[in-house]
């Protein structure tokens, strides 16, 4: 057993997915400990919140200022409102009501700024241009308006007796507040998704359950599998007879459509996680089943088997002495298959819409459905989808990498 | 021709029983919900539908065309009449049109995609796990990590990558859709090659998820093979390396063209829901549809399809394998 262990762990393909899926097992466990929000809180009005690091305005303009010179704070602000592609943008327009080509300097903002100013009517309509760009347009001047001015901006508040506004105070340019004093603050990894709920919570809870759908489901697959594998190869006759019949038949009955069946029927009130990763269990068992059988079948006949036998000990016992000790490797090299089959299973069916139920937990899947009802792989709101596929893949890789280490230890004729 | 004509025989047995076991399966699974299925089918519709003649018209067409009032094998005779005649009833999320009538088309744009698709990918698949199987070394090392991963990405992860790649940041590729929706399907060049471009990226992430999972059996059927007696014979004997690669080869090709007839199933899933990224308009996004509509008639109707036409697949590739594989060829002798 030692010896297995260490040869196991001598193979670099079972060692980098064993490393790769701890780390995901890890990040699933400890991640909670450190933060405790409830994974379907909504923390964002209106959806799809890009990834970054948020801060309370409100709380920075009463935060005290500090002020530093930084040369590059100018060109920076400007570059942030007037992007090249802005640039051209303006050129297009000027030379379409006019102005000489060789009179536009794109990169002299200060001119170019000025003969937009003088030429652009926001009510006139170039002929040929779509509404969209009409409106970019308008966007754009509204966003130039006052770029290069270098006073501050007054902040005013408004009186409660008169109604007034009265000013407050007086932001300069080049006044910064230090992050670490603003009270509130908030870190969002990977953005919000298409309901403003934080994705990064979301997608390590949906990790976790989804594993164990996963384990749920392999279990089970694998414990059906290995039961009738077992009793079909040893037994035979009549019961081997019967166990091929259905093997046969649900092989070729593709299991998507079995799931379907039984997803649909079963109905959304009654769905959990643990309802679908039974049903993905009772579903996925015949390549198990088939694989068991043929290895007892090779198995039946050996010696130590025979003598087994004759010495008069109960099927059982040999069973669990002669035969299980023989298929354990192979066996458990099905249930990762299965693991990772299963996980890919929840997710084919949470994007049909038959996933589990979406009001207490997220599982991997829902996220995607959720992403794809929303368009957001159309929207180019990567954070709601990217990571999803990449954790379901970097799951499946692992599992696979280390089932194939195990093959190439068990299996020495596969090695390089 | 005995020994195969037992084969065939063998075997179209096999599919008749596979057949009547998918039919009674697409029958029985819908009814063990507890109640009246017909009355729970009209009361979930009944939520979104508005149109309150049309609920009643469903209610009792449907309670007509299920008889769920008579015993349960009068029902079954009159669902297998019923589909028989090609009548799988209205669809509930787009009354007054039939199942019938919006499967119809939707059957050969699936044909047409997932058959050239799976092919190809098998192909190619099959190609590059013999190559790493033969040439080994940085060859093997790089492919065979490749496929695995490749085969770790699932159909939809694969389609939505291939999707923002192609589609929405080089806007080389249409999104989603058969061909232009701004064009009336027409025998011209204009809707060919509107059809052929829309057509690339769901053909293309089916193949390679395909070529994955091939590669890496194909690979280790070629090891066995390559490590078997007959070759370090055949070496011993001094046949050409070119002679006993190709002996390789056939044997080890074999396996895989039954793997492909026992994988079919998986396959045809993973691919119909690649479909449903690229909404295209095939028995995928049909089925999609079905379920946000809950519309039960046109579910059960395309879950039939989907299996007959993989079990059919089956049955073709088995009919195959029996004219390739000398040891049936063989069994004429006897």
């Amino acid at each position: 057993m030692k010896k297995t262990i260490r040869q196991i762990f001598h193979s670099p393909k079972f060692v980098v997915g064993f490393c790769m899926f701890m780390f995901i097992l890890l990040t699933v466990a400890i991640y909670p400990l450190f933060i405790k929000d409830k994974p379907l809180t909504i923390i964002s009005q209106g959806t799809f919140v890009p990834p970054g690091i948020y801060v309370n305005v409100y709380d920075s303009l009463n935060t005290k200022p500090y002020t530093l010179m930084l040369d590059a704070a100018a060109a920076k602000r400007i570059a942030s409102k007037l992007s090249p592609d802005d640039r051209i943008a303006i050129k297009e327009w000027l030379v379409a009501v006019g102005i000489l080509e060789n009179q536009i300097d794109t990169t002299d903002t200060k001119s170019l700024l000025e003969l937009w100013g003088n030429n652009y009517d926001p009510k006139k309509q170039l002929p040929g241009m779509t509404y969209a760009k009409t409106r970019y347009y308008q966007r754009l001047n509204a966003a130039l308006e006052g770029i290069l001015s270098t006073e501050g901006v007054t902040i005013a508040a408004t009186d409660t007796l008169t109604g007034t506004l009265q000013a407050k105070a007086t932001v300069k340019q080049s006044d910064y507040v230090n992050i670490n004093e603003v009270p509130n603050k908030r870190v969002l990894l990977l953005g919000t998704d298409n309901f403003g709920r934080d994705v990064m919570t979301e997608i390590i809870t949906a990790t976790g359950v989804s594993l164990l759908i996963g384990i749920i489901a392999g279990l089970i697959a694998t414990g059906i599998g290995l039961i009738l594998g077992l009793a079909a190869g040893y037994i035979g006759g009549v019961v081997d007879d019967i166990v091929m019949f259905f093997t046969n038949l649900f092989t070729v009955i593709p299991t998507i459509v079995l799931l379907i069946l039984i997803s649909f029927s079963i109905g959304q009130e009654s769905r959990g996680p643990v309802a679908i990763a039974v049903v993905i269990g009772f579903t996925s068992w015949v390549w198990t089943t088939r694989s068991v059988r043929a290895q007892v079948i090779s198995l039946r006949n050996r010696d130590h088997v025979s003598l087994s036998k004759l010495s008069g000990h109960p099927v059982i016992r040999i069973i669990f002495t002669d035969i299980l000790p023989y298929i354990a490797s192979y066996v458990f090299m099905a249930l990762i298959l299965q693991i990772s089959s299963a996980i890919l299973i929840e997710a084919s069916l949470s994007i049909l819409g038959l996933g589990p139920r979406t009001t207490e937990v997220p599982t991997l899947g829902l996220m995607l459905n959720w992403a794809f009802i929303y368009q957001a792989q159309i929207l180019g709101k990567w954070w709601a989808y990217l990571p999803v596929i990449i954790i379901i893949a970097l799951v499946s890789f692992s599992l696979n990498l280390m089932n194939t280490g195990l093959d190439q230890v068990y299996n020495p004729a596969l090695r390089d | 021709m005995k020994g195969y004509m037992r084969y065939f025989g063998k075997k179209l047995i096999w599919f008749i029983i596979t057949f009547i076991a998918a039919f009674l399966l697409n029958f029985i699974l819908p009814r063990l919900m507890p109640g009246d299925p017909v009355a729970a089918i009209v009361a979930r519709l009944a939520q979104g539908q508005s149109n309150a003649s049309g609920v009643q018209a469903i209610y009792e067409q449907y309670t007509e065309l299920f008889g769920t009032n008579e015993p349960m094998y009068t029902q079954f005779l009159l669902y297998v009449k019923n589909v028989f005649q090609g009548d799988f009833g209205f669809s509930f999320s787009q009354y007054p049109r039939s199942v019938a009538d919006v499967l119809r088309s939707s059957i050969w744009w699936t044909v047409i995609l997932q058959f050239p698709a799976i092919i190809i990918g098998w192909i190619l698949g099959n190609s590059l796990g013999a190559l790493a199987a033969y040439r080994k070394g940085w060859y093997d090392r790089l492919i065979l990590p490749v496929s695995i991963f490749a085969s770790a990405l699932p159909a939809f992860g694969m389609a939505t990558i291939l999707l923002v790649i192609f589609g929405v940041t080089l806007k080389w590729l249409p999104t989603s859709g058969g061909y232009d929706v701004s064009m009336i399907p027409k025998l011209n060049w204009a809707y060919i090659w509107s059809v052929v471009v829309h057509y690339q990226l769901p053909f293309w992430s089916i193949v390679l998820i395909a070529i994955g999972g091939q590669a890496i059996g194909m690979r280790s059927m070629s090891i066995y093979e390559l490590h078997a007696d007959y070759v370090k014979y055949s070496r011993f004997l001094g046949v050409k390396d070119n002679k006993i690669v190709r002996y390789v080869f056939r044997n080890a090709m074999l396996p895989q063209i039954t793997g492909l007839a026992l994988a079919l199933g998986t396959m045809v899933g993973g691919a119909l829901i690649a479909e449903i990224v690229f909404s295209y308009p095939g028995l995928g996004t049909i089925l999609y549809n079905g379920i946000m509509g809950q519309d039960y008639p046109l579910i059960s109707a395309t879950t039939l399809i989907i299996t007959i036409m993989v079990l059919i697949a089956t049955f073709a590739i088995e009919i195959l394998y029996g004219f390739i594989d000398p040891r049936i060829k063989a069994a004429q002798s006897d």
